[in-house]
């Protein structure tokens, strides 16, 4: 009994020590772009922070709005100050899983399509959302990227009829990340 | 054997819930990994345009984009319905503005009122920041020159170019208390080289105040006021520029619309010049027009 007991005490402690599987990013590429009538919309963020379980394949993502670059400097200040109020709702988050997390392995150099849910937080709304992306596992490093849409009315974004041509209903999200190790 | 059953469980479950614990939440540890990033947090938006009502702001056009300015300003409102609450006269200022840099604006303008042309520079030395840098204010230097085109502006004396020459300087010191309030102090040196009469002074300092209150996203309310400081003379007739207004925001525009005292758009005609009393009712409606292009994409 003594010997069982201690085998799964030993077993225990080796998948903790493999527990310690978290990927990390502070230099996450996250943009958007919006189509309209009258202009295209192009915004960048080179800081999102993410972090991916790959123990259990969940996935959170947090992005400051304010550290979005826009090509025009008025667009940037009006995106804070009239649309996603960056000083109410300074960050855009993400909590999630991979749903078909069986599928990865993230032992072995390759390349997997991946299905995530989760929730998405902007401008202070949540809402759940559904994504396919690419996971590709090399080395030390996971790289992923996908593109969603995001429409604006379901985040309570208002856009004045004024610019009703110049700012899409519904905005391509793009996510690229590329996540090493995360070492505490 | 019995005994050590419940050992084993409690191995177990102490063994499993540091592994629980890990997994709590992500979003926090992410919080937790980013609250350290040493980041400077700038201040924007102190105000929504380069003037607060008809003085400068400590905002600056962007670097590599193009302001076209258009402002009026109309006669006494108490001049009654005859002409039309003064719609019938009105002055008008054109004005260029354009930023070599974020922090570096120059502009040039040509007033109706007084036929003149004015050249000017700002720039910004100081930006409200938090974080890691820690500044409390945001400070700019103003400097511009001015030129009356007037014909026979000294008819009892030679007619020279300097004596068509206005300087204005300003320090330019302002704070976003919250998303809703700004307040400004702009301290300013005006310097005249011909005045109407030897007995006024050529120099005015003055202080200004100016502040906004934000009612909407897109709508701002304004007042400022010009402060004179007891001088020899400041010339009779003269008083103290005030102003209230309004800022409303429609994409790429600015409209400001105010009542004011003051009839000029140049810092010697408002701050030094300023010729209605408003206990009399002489106000002054007006607006400026701000309207943005962009020149050199980032």
């Amino acid at each position: 009994m003594k010997n069982i007991t201690l085998t799964i005490i030993f077993s225990l402690c080796t998948i903790q020590i493999f527990a310690q599987g978290k990927y990390f990013t502070r230099t996450g590429h996250i943009s958007f772009f919006s189509k309209a009538t009258l202009e295209n919309i192009e915004a960048h963020n080179q800081q999102g922070t993410c972090i991916l379980d790959s123990e259990n394949g969940e996935i959170a993502l947090s992005v400051l709005m304010k550290g979005f670059e826009f090509e025009k400097a008025l667009m940037q200040e009006h995106f804070n100050e009239n649309y996603i109020e960056s000083h109410k709702f300074p960050k855009s988050t993400f909590k999630g899983k991979i749903a078909n997390f069986d599928e990865v392995n993230f032992q072995d150099n390759g390349k997997y399509n991946v299905k995530v849910q989760g929730e998405l937080t902007i401008h202070g709304e949540t809402k759940s959302v559904e994504s396919e992306g690419i996971l590709e596992v090399s080395d030390n490093t996971i790289s992923a990227h996908t593109t969603f849409p995001v429409a604006v009315k379901d985040y309570k974004i208002k856009i004045p009829k004024t610019v009703i041509n110049n700012i899409a209903e519904v905005v391509e999200v793009k996510v690229e990340l590329e996540l090493k190790p995360y070492n505490r | 054997m019995n005994k050590k059953v419940p050992v084993f469980c409690m191995l177990l479950i102490i063994l499993a819930l540091p592994k629980l614990q890990a997994q709590e939440d992500l979003l926090e540890l992410l919080e937790e990994e980013t609250k350290d990033g040493n980041s400077v947090n700038y201040t924007y938006a102190t105000f929504k345009a380069t003037r607060i009502i008809n003085g400068q702001s400590v905002e600056n056009t962007a670097g590599g984009v193009l302001s076209f300015i258009i402002a009026h300003r109309f006669g006494k409102i108490n001049d009654g319905f005859y002409e039309l609450f003064g719609l019938d006269q009105s002055t008008i200022r054109f004005g260029l503005e354009y930023g070599i840099t974020d922090d570096l604006n120059i502009g040039l303008g040509r007033s109706s009122f007084q036929k003149t042309f004015d050249v000017y520079a700002k720039y910004k030395l100081l930006k409200q920041s938090s974080g890691a840098k820690n500044i409390p204010v945001t400070l700019s230097l103003f400097s511009g020159i001015a030129a009356t085109g007037v014909r026979d502006l000294n008819p009892d004396g030679e007619d020279m170019f300097s004596s068509r020459l206005s300087y204005s300087y300003q320090l330019l010191l302002a704070r976003k208390f919250s998303n809703n309030f700004s307040l400004q102090l702009s301290p300013t040196l005006i310097h005249r080289n011909l005045v109407r009469t030897p007995q006024i002074n050529n120099d005015v300092i003055a202080l200004g105040a100016g502040a906004r209150y934000k009612l909407s996203n897109r709508v701002t309310l304004n007042a400022e006021y010009f402060y004179r400081f007891e001088n020899e003379n400041l010339g009779n007739d003269t008083y103290n520029a005030i102003a209230l207004g309004l800022d409303i925001e429609t994409g790429g525009h600015v409209f400001q619309l105010h009542i004011t005292n003051s009839r000029g758009m140049l810092e010697r005609y408002f701050v030094a010049e300023t010729t209605g009393d408003i206990t009399d009712g002489d106000i002054f409606f007006g607006f400026n027009i701000n309207r943005v292009f962009t020149i050199v994409e980032k």
